[in-house]
């Protein structure tokens, strides 16, 4: 119950908002607000109850939805997915936090943030196949949206693209999704999309690799994986900034936790056949993407960038199959929710405050706005994963993992450490630094009380995980090791 | 002995009347009659008056569906049969024909022109019904030919019922292609006639399986209905005349055209394939997936290059046919294909009927225009329609992402059905060719949300026009929309409802 409440409280809020009158924009925020707040409180409320040391699913509740299909609602949270819960329904209210000065039809764009939730949320705790497909293709509409109708000059195209590029990954899913649900019903006679029906039945490795193709498509394309990221730096660049952030922060995600949930425990000898085209395409991305990143002019787009090559990591953690990397990519993804959503929100204001988001533009701002320059140094440093902010954690135990798995792929991963901290460090560097050479940069505005409520709890939340990672790590221990467990147990 | 010569030493049955067994079909046609008298009598009985009484008619017609809903028998020596397709298509005929009353009832004149459509329209709209409704329960390939040509000649009337010249064109091109594809059909018939001695789908069935029946001959005659069969449900390639016509007609008959045709012509197309030819299965299937492959690619393709709404719809319903011709091909081994099929029927009726609807709304739009061939359903006409009309736009954005396929809007029930009873036929590869059109469908499902969401009105007249009223199609479009995104949550009763069409009679 407490977990349905939690996925359907933005949706409801969404709806109430459909209610206020057109003029009362006040009123539709504060509805907005209070939605993401609820599903916040009860998300904590989640943790509060979670059972630490367990590797099964909690917390969970399911129904009837179409027997004629065997499709139920089953919802449950692990290790694995409460703290992506968690992730969700804190960036959320930040991001709303983050629209509140838009002039633009904020009704309408508060209602698709609110969507983007409950469908978010709704991927992360299916524990039905169906429902799971359902959620991960209901992401697509408010993103479409958001994109399309509120972002920047490309914005049609970038929507169009990104609409396209997923629902024909989507949609191979769904093909694999059929072929499973019937495999299963011939093995057993009973039609069922249960998670745990379908990973508990014998395939053949032989189907098993067919099958793990088909959601590899759509797995590689949502996280994205390298060479499937190039919708993007259009989407990420186009969208406006609280968006991107829920996009960047949480969207991104749903890829890796994809593969985590479904891809590997489902067909784990499937994962390891592929396992050595995995690593490599995470590691060209992390590379390649580095690189890319290095010679942006656009901040928005650099960080667009840098976020598939970080994603590069957790893909590298997740398919080390062993405990270090899985659990450090779990960690990853929270740490990388919090550090990229920092640094598009860092860029919003920017934009809000000049214009402009190319680099050159700006240039010794450490002057003019000298407690935003702190709390973007904090973000970006845990972002280059300085030991003691959140991100060293997730890269530490992605990379580790890695090595135990194959030392090339982790030394040649290593590189892309130290490509990050180049871009990220010298972008800070042309920006914050030097003299102030600008007139229009003189006179910024500092950060106000709004900016500083969305931006305090994640500057604090990537130096409190990252000096005690022990209370998330915990958690997600049990259940990773389960994955693993999973993934080894049918290989030969 | 030839089985011709057979046939003819046999005296002619004369069937038994069964009047419960066609109480729905004879409600149709006394209303319809009825209709007549009335405009004949009072040619100035108003709009509202006649669209009344056709409403009537068709809630008397489904009070009789209801009454008949567990009959399952076959009546008039074999001629009709009553089973789950009959009664399931029945219900989907019948709430098509209250949607498009409701549309012709609204009309397509803007505030302050004349409205040129002819009162005849309610009578022959229920007689185009008639033979739907009858064609969905013809189990003898004569009853199949008469019902057809009932349907026929009430859709050439009524495509070019306007004085406007692309209806006539459109009128004109669809009685032409439609009265080949008649003959083309009849010509099949006989064949088989020759070929098994009997025109009842039973006895059909039974001499197919027969091995000392003539075979080449029966496969022509099958060759042939299919022609006939795929003309109607516009597949290609006999599908040329399906963008024009949809384009010149009235949206309110394009919109009948195409959720209603569709039903009856893949419901016949079940029950010949599947049922009386099912133990041919081997060979007609490749032929039926080859033309799936086509139509479902070459509909995707050709839509996303039209600029004109209701063509781009047309091409949209072709692509649709190939998925549903996926259900014919699966349907001969699988039972679960034909309630996939007529589940898809039913959702795609509502969606495109919605989306026919919204194209409606909008050209009536607008300032009046005097110019007889003005053609009123351009993308351009789309632009901002977010802005003007957030209502129509919205319901716009259900119909078009339900035609995708997006869950959790009915459309995606109805392609994963479909696709499931696919894959358990073995035609794996034909499903993944249906998820690439899908793809490519999205491409232009989009545009339109494109154009109405992310892009700025056109003028800034059109925009200070205020909207006509419309309750009538308000209405529809409420309907429509509530019945698209509730099957869409609730899909259960009427997947179960279609489970039980799978048993097909005679």
């Amino acid at each position: 119950m407490l977990l349905t409440a939690t996925l359907f409280a933005p949706l409801v809020g969404a709806l109430l908002i459909a209610l206020v009158p057109k003029s009362d924009q006040g009123l539709a925020r504060l509805v907005a607000l209070a939605a993401s707040l609820v599903s916040l409180a009860l998300a904590v409320t989640l943790a509060a109850r979670f059972q630490t040391g367990e590797a099964g699913f909690q917390l969970g509740q399911s129904a009837e939805w179409v027997p004629a299909f065997g499709v139920s609602y089953r919802v449950g949270v692990d290790g694995v997915s409460l703290p992506l819960v968690l992730l969700t329904t804190v960036l959320t209210p930040l991001a709303i936090a983050g629209s509140w000065r838009m002039a633009d039809r904020p009704r309408t764009y508060l209602a698709l943030l609110l969507v983007l939730e409950t469908a978010m949320i709704g991927v992360f705790v299916s524990l039905d196949l169906f429902l799971f497909y359902i959620f991960w293709e209901a992401v697509l509409v408010p993103a479409y949206f958001l994109i399309g109708s509120f972002g920047g000059p490309r914005r049609v195209y970038a929507a169009v693209k990104f609409f396209v590029y997923t629902l024909a990954g989507g949609l191979l899913m769904l093909v694999g999704i059929i072929a499973l649900f019937w495999l299963q019903q011939k093995a057993t006679g009973v039609p069922t999309f249960d998670y745990e029906a379908l990973v508990n039945f014998d395939k053949a490795p032989e189907t098993q690799r067919w099958l793990f193709a088909a959601f590899f498509a759509a797995f590689a394309i949502k996280t994205p994986v390298w060479p499937f990221h190039t919708w993007l730096p259009d989407a990420y660049t186009e969208a406006p900034t609280t968006t991107t952030v829920l996009l960047a922060g949480v969207m991104s995600k749903l890829g890796v936790y994809g593969f985590l949930r479904f891809a590997l425990p489902l067909f784990p000898d499937g994962a390891q056949w592929a396992q050595p085209l995995l690593l490599t395409l995470a590691v060209v991305g992390i590379l390649y993407c580095a690189l890319v990143a290095t010679v942006q002019r656009d901040f928005k787009t650099l960080v667009a960038y840098s976020s598939v090559s970080h994603l590069g990591f957790i893909v590298l953690g997740v398919f080390a199959f062993n405990l270090q990397g899985l659990q450090g990519g779990v960690f990853y993804m929270v740490a990388h929710g919090l550090v990229i959503g920092g640094l598009f929100f860092i860029a919003g204001m920017l934009e809000e405050r000049r214009g402009t988001r190319r680099i050159e533009e700006f240039g010794g701002l450490q002057q003019t706005v000298p407690r935003m320059a702190a709390v973007m140094l904090v973000i970006t440093l845990g972002s280059v994963a300085l030991p003691g902010l959140v991100g060293f954690v997730g890269e530490f135990l992605t990379l580790l993992g890695a090595f135990l798995a194959n030392r090339v792929y982790a030394v040649l991963a290593t590189i892309g450490v130290i490509l990050g901290a180049v871009y990220l460090l010298w972008a800070y560097q042309r920006m914050w630094h030097g003299p102030l050479e600008r007139e229009e940069n003189r006179d910024l505005p500092d950060l106000t009380g709004r900016e500083w409520a969305i931006l305090a709890p994640l500057v604090a939340a990537i130096i409190v995980l990252g000096l005690f990672p022990r209370p998330v790590l915990e958690r997600v221990e049990p259940s990773a090791q389960r994955v693993v467990e999973q993934t080894q147990a049918s290989s030969p | 002995m030839h089985p011709l010569a057979q046939a003819n030493t046999q005296p002619l049955p004369v069937p038994e009347v069964d009047w419960r067994a066609i109480a729905p079909e004879l409600a149709l046609a006394v209303a319809g009659v009825v209709l007549l008298l009335v405009v004949a009598f009072r040619p100035r009985a108003g709009r509202g008056v006649l669209a009344g009484l056709t409403l009537v008619g068709l809630a008397v017609a489904a009070a009789l569906t209801v009454w008949n809903w567990d009959l399952e028998r076959v009546a008039f020596e074999g001629a009709v049969s009553l089973d789950g397709i009959t009664r399931y298509a029945r219900a989907i005929l019948l709430a098509v024909g209250v949607l498009a009353t409701l549309m012709v009832a609204q009309g397509e004149a803007r505030e302050g022109e004349p409205d040129d459509s002819l009162p005849e329209v309610y009578p022959l709209l229920l007689f185009a019904l008639l033979g739907m409704v009858l064609l969905a329960a013809a189990s003898d390939l004569l009853v199949v030919f008469i019902a057809l040509e009932i349907l026929s000649l009430s859709l050439y009337v009524l495509a070019g019922q306007t004085r406007r010249l692309a209806a006539q064109e459109a009128a004109m091109k669809y009685f032409l292609l439609g009265a080949f594809s008649s003959a083309f059909l009849l010509y099949g018939i006989a064949l088989s006639y020759g070929a098994t001695g009997t025109t009842n789908l039973l006895g059909i069935a039974r001499a197919s399986v027969d091995p000392t029946g003539d075979g080449t001959l029966l496969l022509a005659g099958i060759g042939l209905m299919a022609v006939g069969f795929c003309f109607k449900v516009s597949a290609v390639p006999f599908h040329m005349w399906t963008p024009d016509v949809y384009q010149g007609t009235p949206t309110p008959v394009a919109a009948f055209m195409a959720a209603a045709t569709k039903v009856a012509g893949f419901a016949v197309f079940l029950r010949v394939f599947s049922g009386a030819l099912g133990g041919l299965v081997v060979s007609w299937r490749p032929a039926v997936a080859a033309v799936a492959v086509v139509t479902m690619l070459l509909g995707a393709g050709l839509a996303v290059v039209q600029t004109d709404l209701k063509r781009m719809l047309a091409y949209s319903s072709i692509s649709h046919a190939g998925y549903l011709l996926i259900g014919v091909a699966a349907a001969a081994t699988v039972p679960a294909a034909v309630s996939a099929s007529m589940f898809y029927l039913l959702v795609y009726a509502f969606m495109v009927m919605g989306a026919f609807m919204v194209v409606q709304y909008v050209s009536r739009l607008g300032p009046p225009d005097d110019d007889a061939v003005r053609e009123r359903s351009s993308l351009d006409d789309y632009r901002g329609l977010a802005r003007r009309h957030p209502w129509a736009a919205g319901l716009l954005a259900v119909f078009m992402l339900a035609l995708t396929g997006i869950p959790p809007l009915s459309g995606f029930w109805a392609k994963y059905y479909v696709f499931l009873s696919g894959i358990e036929a073995g035609l794996t590869w034909l499903v993944v060719v249906a998820v690439i059109s899908s793809v490519i469908s999205a491409f232009f499902y989009l545009r339109v949300l494109v154009v109405a969401y992310l892009q700025e009105p056109a003028g800034a007249a059109e925009a200070e026009a205020a909207p006509a009223r419309a309750p009538a199609l308000g209405l529809a479009l409420g309907l429509a929309g509530a019945l698209t995104v509730v099957i869409g949550l609730a899909p259960e009763a009427l997947i179960s409802a279609a489970r039980t069409a799978e048993r097909i009679l005679g």
